[in-house]
């Protein structure tokens, strides 16, 4: 029988519950409102008081209402048709509602189950399986979608039957399995599992053994991601955070997308969902919304739901791994997620750690950080959730709680500086305060050695280094003025302009520089270190910044021609007849 | 809000602060509004039987024995195009001497529009100020605040915006309005014989601050009327944010809560966003446009309120007075306009953005010029060319008191570029270049 309750405290979302049974911690339940099912989950107990969070608003609520308590925690639906998807927090499907507004109670189903798919069977009758194991497969859009041996089945089970190819929907039963004991179990093209917990079906989770290619140059040269990898970005509103992200949305090298909109704006959701079905994956060359699924929680929609919205996307991200996908999951802001925290905390009268956040905020981000990674799974194939998450710092200040509790958990840190988006220098990613602990993985170093160059590596720390000395030398410049240093100065800062203006920025809003293949970045990088390992003779300074400012403009030119093209050879020619003017 | 005919009446309050009066009461539900000694409050907490109620006009003179008697549901505004030409306090009752509005009673701060139902904005509206229309093009359904110093004219500004935007209905919600300002507005409207377009809900500094928080949700039930029933293009205009935001502190301090930065409650961002997020563009034309003004103090953005609002809108306007041109100037740097890129080169002349980013980007040269003077440092040609420059570029293009098309601003930085610069230094695209470079 269900436990039931009634409501014995409201304020704002925080509703307090008397139960009369046993309840569980994160436990859903509904509070019946004027005949509305509103949902909410139990964030703490004591004695026969059951403090629940209620994902809608909770205007109206009296004392005295009726709970009913569903013994399960918050699961997300998995199956064929999650990709291309709009849901809110709760796996809603946006898309299927009616009306303009949001209705209190209204719950849609997230998947369709009246399409069919066709199926085409991968085990074979006899065969022991387990949690995650392959049963058979259908085409969700272009990617094979694995149907597989639920995660919540426990233990080895034997193949029964598995249905032969042909249509079917997500409801009916396409295998059956004998569990240990000789019972039988169906499976379904749908499962569930609850968002919280981690999926661990699979073999063992190595190292990351190589890197997800952006186009963004600052990213996969200087800081790259790995496959698998974890990365965060933090900086200041205006500098960028979003166009960055889209960025890694559109051209980042995965077979599955989910993003989570957290706590941020619904017209940054809107330009996903207007432009991704007409935008081309350029690894592909398929719509970008067919390996797309959207979760969405903006900042009006109700405060509770955003933390689902990010574990929901990670749960769906996890299921893609299972079938040996690479996906990339993106959360924009896991600062709103972390402030909702800390409201509930507030309302639950919870002593506050450091800026009234919950103390255990920085276990959540690192467990949540951990779920991310590569897999081998148990046939011995791969799958890899990479996970980027931008954070909203207060006030600009990197030294706040959330920001850093991610950097104890991401091993990539792009810091988005004020200064730089002032000067327009996009995207306004630190390159001396950012960093990519995969540059230091031997594992890593070995794959860019082949695939990309031998010795890339240490040609991208002397690009870094080459920066470094550039603003050495700029505070020099600044603190004693352009006559009292040596033109050696002069030439040093100037070196690492070139770096910054013709490889560092992109403009993500030119179609032939916003993206830039990993071919391309070598390229560049070469030629440009190539001109910096020049030494230059200049008369004076002034000499010596007409002569980089032409070698800019020519570079930046060349970013914005189609690689290898005539124009392009043209410019890269002209750099190297300028640069032997004045070097050796 | 009419009596019902039978209602219990309590007379007896356990305990008063400030801002919100609790009682023993039964049958009570969230957010429902009372009557507490005659003045309107909201239920904000129940806990067992005890009711805490936020008193809008604060608790002066509130006796424990006060009779409280229970609306049974959360503020409302009867909307009607009646509400057009109209001014009106907090609580939505007329203020300029004219009829209660009639028409359908909606609930204020209803729930928010389905992200997927949203269309992607993509209308400019044109002000006439090139700090606005060529560096931060503003577009419809766009929300955007305007950064200021309490010194600085930003709600003359916002007006002339208001007035020069092609909508169909201003909606003006004050807050802490000084009287002065309110006058102000209701003059400009009238002179520009705008007023039959103008809905005002204000609040000005003679009411008690409480009251504020009615303001936004009223003047935005409003533009959704308009909006969605009526499919009309909307400008919410909402001054001052920051006089909102200490409201809300207020209220929250009252009740015990653990503030966050700066004294603001934890929930500051969620509120803000509640207002801000009702800004859309709606399929079937209709739109709701938030220009908002939040008053800084001196210039720091970083103080939870103008920080929460800058990661909530789309942007932000900057006023600050250049010294160099003795003009306010809406700064090129600080400002941004998220859905700029929606219009830019597609509504407007191909070259806009890079004559936006190549004028901005000498602006900033100008500044650094700017430094090395201030430090005793000569200056080269270079920086001497960039410092005659700014001050033109401040005059001509970011001085609030510019009233010229976009054409014609795209014009005046092109030949501001040839006047000072080769081409090479404005890192322009080579195309560009050849078709609109003027001068040598």
């Amino acid at each position: 029988m269900k436990t039931t309750g009634k409501v014995t405290g409201i304020v704002s979302n925080l509703v307090t519950v008397q139960v009369d049974g046993p309840v569980a911690e994160n436990e859903l339940c509904y509070i019946t409102l004027g005949g509305v099912p509103l949902l909410a989950e139990v964030i703490k107990i004591n004695g026969d008081k059951a403090s629940v969070q209620v994902f809608e608003s909770t205007r109206g609520l009296k004392n005295g209402d009726t709970v009913e308590f569903e013994g399960r925690m918050l699961e997300v639906t998995l199956g064929p048709g999650l990709l291309s998807s709009v849901y809110d927090g709760l796996q809603n499907n946006l898309t299927t509602m009616e009306s303009v507004f949001l209705k209190r109670g209204e719950y849609t189903d997230p998947l369709d189950h009246d399409k069919m798919w066709e199926f085409t069977p991968i085990a074979s009758e006899g065969d022991t399986v387990v949690a995650g194991d392959w049963l058979g497969e259908v085409k969700e859009g272009w990617l094979p979608h694995k149907i597989m041996v639920p995660f919540s089945f426990k233990g080895e089970f034997k193949v029964k039957k598995v249905v032969p190819a042909g249509s079917y929907n997500i409801d009916m039963i396409v295998a059956t399995l004998t569990d240990e004991a000789g019972e039988s179990r169906y499976v379904t093209m749908t499962q569930k599992w609850p968002v919280k917990v981690a999926v661990k079906a699979y073999r063992e989770k190595p190292r990351p053994q190589k890197i997800m290619e952006t186009g963004v140059r600052c990213i996969d040269t200087f800081n790259p991601i790995a496959e698998g990898g974890t990365g965060f970005i933090p900086g200041p509103f205006g500098c960028g955070k979003t166009v960055l992200q889209h960025a890694i949305a559109k051209q980042g090298e995965a077979d599955v997308i989910v993003m989570a909109a957290c706590g941020e704006r619904a017209n940054e959701v809107v330009e996903i969902f207007t432009e991704f079905p007409e935008l081309i994956d350029p690894h592909t060359g398929r719509r970008l919304m067919e390996r797309t699924t959207i979760i969405c929680n903006t900042s009006n929609m109700p405060v509770a739901a955003r933390e689902a919205s990010v574990y929901t996307a990670m749960t769906i991200c996890e299921y893609y791994r299972a079938m040996g996908l690479k996906c990339l999951l993106l959360a924009d802001s896991t600062s709103r997620w972390a402030q909702a925290l800390r409201e509930m905390s507030n309302r639950m009268e919870e002593l506050p750690g450091a800026d009234a956040f919950p103390v255990d905020l920085s276990a959540i981000i690192s467990n949540f950080y951990s779920r991310a990674g590569m897999v081998v799974l148990n046939n011995g194939q791969t799958g890899a959730v990479t996970f980027i998450g931008t954070v909203s710092p207060a006030g600009g200040n990197l030294k706040e709680p959330v920001t850093e509790s991610t950097k104890k958990a991401a091993r990539c840190f792009y810091g988005l500086e004020q200064n730089r988006a002032d000067q327009k220098r996009y995207p306004a990613v630190n390159p001396i305060e950012s960093y990519s602990k995969y540059l230091e993985y031997p594992e890593i170093v070995s794959w860019l050695d082949e695939n990309v160059q031998h010795g890339w590596v240490d040609n991208v720390l002397k690009a870094k280094n080459t920066l470094r000395r550039g603003r050495e030398a700029y505070e020099q410049i600044n603190i004693l003025g352009d006559d009292g240093v040596p033109i050696g100065y002069h030439v040093s800062f100037w070196k690492s302009e070139l770096i910054d203006f013709a490889f560092l920025q992109q403009d993500a809003f030119d179609s032939v520089d916003a993206l830039c293949p990993i071919e391309r970045q070598k390229y560049m990088l070469d030629l440009t270190l190539e001109l910096c390992d020049i030494e230059y003779q200049f008369e004076d300074f002034e000499k010596c910044r007409d002569f980089f400012k032409e070698l800019i403009n020519d570079l930046r030119q060349m970013n914005y021609t189609e690689f290898h093209s005539e124009a392009f050879e043209a410019y890269a020619n002209k750099t190297r007849k300028l640069a032997r003017e004045y070097g050796e | 809000m009419a009596n019902k005919a039978y209602q219990r009446i309590y007379t007896k309050l356990d305990a008063i602060t400030k801002a919100t009066v609790s009682l023993k009461a039964k049958g009570v539900s969230n957010d429902e509004l009372a009557v507490v000694g005659g003045r309107l409050a909201q239920v904000v907490k129940t806990k067992g039987d005890l009711v805490t109620l936020q008193v809008f006009s604060g608790t002066e003179g509130i006796p424990t024995d006060a009779e409280i008697t229970f609306i049974g549901q959360p503020p409302t505004l009867k909307v009607s195009d009646q509400l057009s030409g109209r001014f009106f306090n907090a609580y939505g009752r007329p203020i300029d001497g004219g009829p209660e509005v009639e028409g359908e009673e909606r609930e204020i701060g209803g729930p928010s529009v389905n992200p997927y139902k949203r269309r992607q904005p993509s209308e400019l509206i044109p002000t006439g100020i090139a700090g606005i229309d060529l560096n931060n093009t503003i577009v419809s359904g766009q929300k955007i605040p305007f950064f200021a110093d309490p010194d600085q004219p930003y709600n003359q500004v916002m007006a002339d915006v208001a007035l020069r935007a092609d909508v169909d209905k201003i909606i003006l919600g004050g807050m802490g309005l000084s009287n002065d300002d309110y006058l102000f507005f209701r003059n400009a409207f009238e002179e520009a014989g705008a007023l039959d377009r103008i809905i005002c809900f204000v609040n000005t500094t003679e009411d008690p601050p409480v009251e504020r928080l009615l303001v936004p949700d009223m003047a935005l039930t409003a533009a959704e009327y308009f909006a969605v029933d009526k499919n009309e293009k909307v400008l919410v205009l909402l001054t001052d944010m920051t006089l909102y935001a200490d409201a809300l502190s207020i209220v929250s301090n009252r009740m015990d809560q653990i503030p966050s930065k700066d004294s603001m409650p934890g929930s500051l961002y969620s509120d803000l966003a509640k207002i801000y997020e009702k800004a859309v563009q709606l399929p079937t034309d209709g739109s709701i446009t938030i220009i908002a003004v939040t008053t800084l103090n001196d210039g720091d953005i970083t103080h939870a309120i103008p920080d929460n609002t800058g990661y909530i809108t789309e942007g932000q306007l900057f006023l600050r007075a250049d010294s160099d041109s003795g003009k306010v100037i809406i700064d090129p740097f600080r400002s941004l306009s998220r859905l700029k890129q929606r219009v830019q080169n597609i509504k407007t002349r191909e070259d806009h953005s890079q004559v936006m980013n190549a004028g901005v980007r000498l602006f900033a040269d100008a500044q650094n010029a700017k430094t090395k003077l201030e430090n005793g440092f000569d200056l080269s040609d270079y920086d001497h060319r960039c410092l005659e420059y700014a001050k033109e570029y401040a005059t001509r293009l970011l001085s609030i008191d510019v009233n010229i098309s976009i054409t014609e601003m795209l014009d005046t930085a092109w030949e501001l570029f040839g006047k000072y610069f080769s081409k090479a230094e404005t890192g322009i695209k080579q195309s560009l270049i050849d078709k609109y470079w003027k001068g040598r």
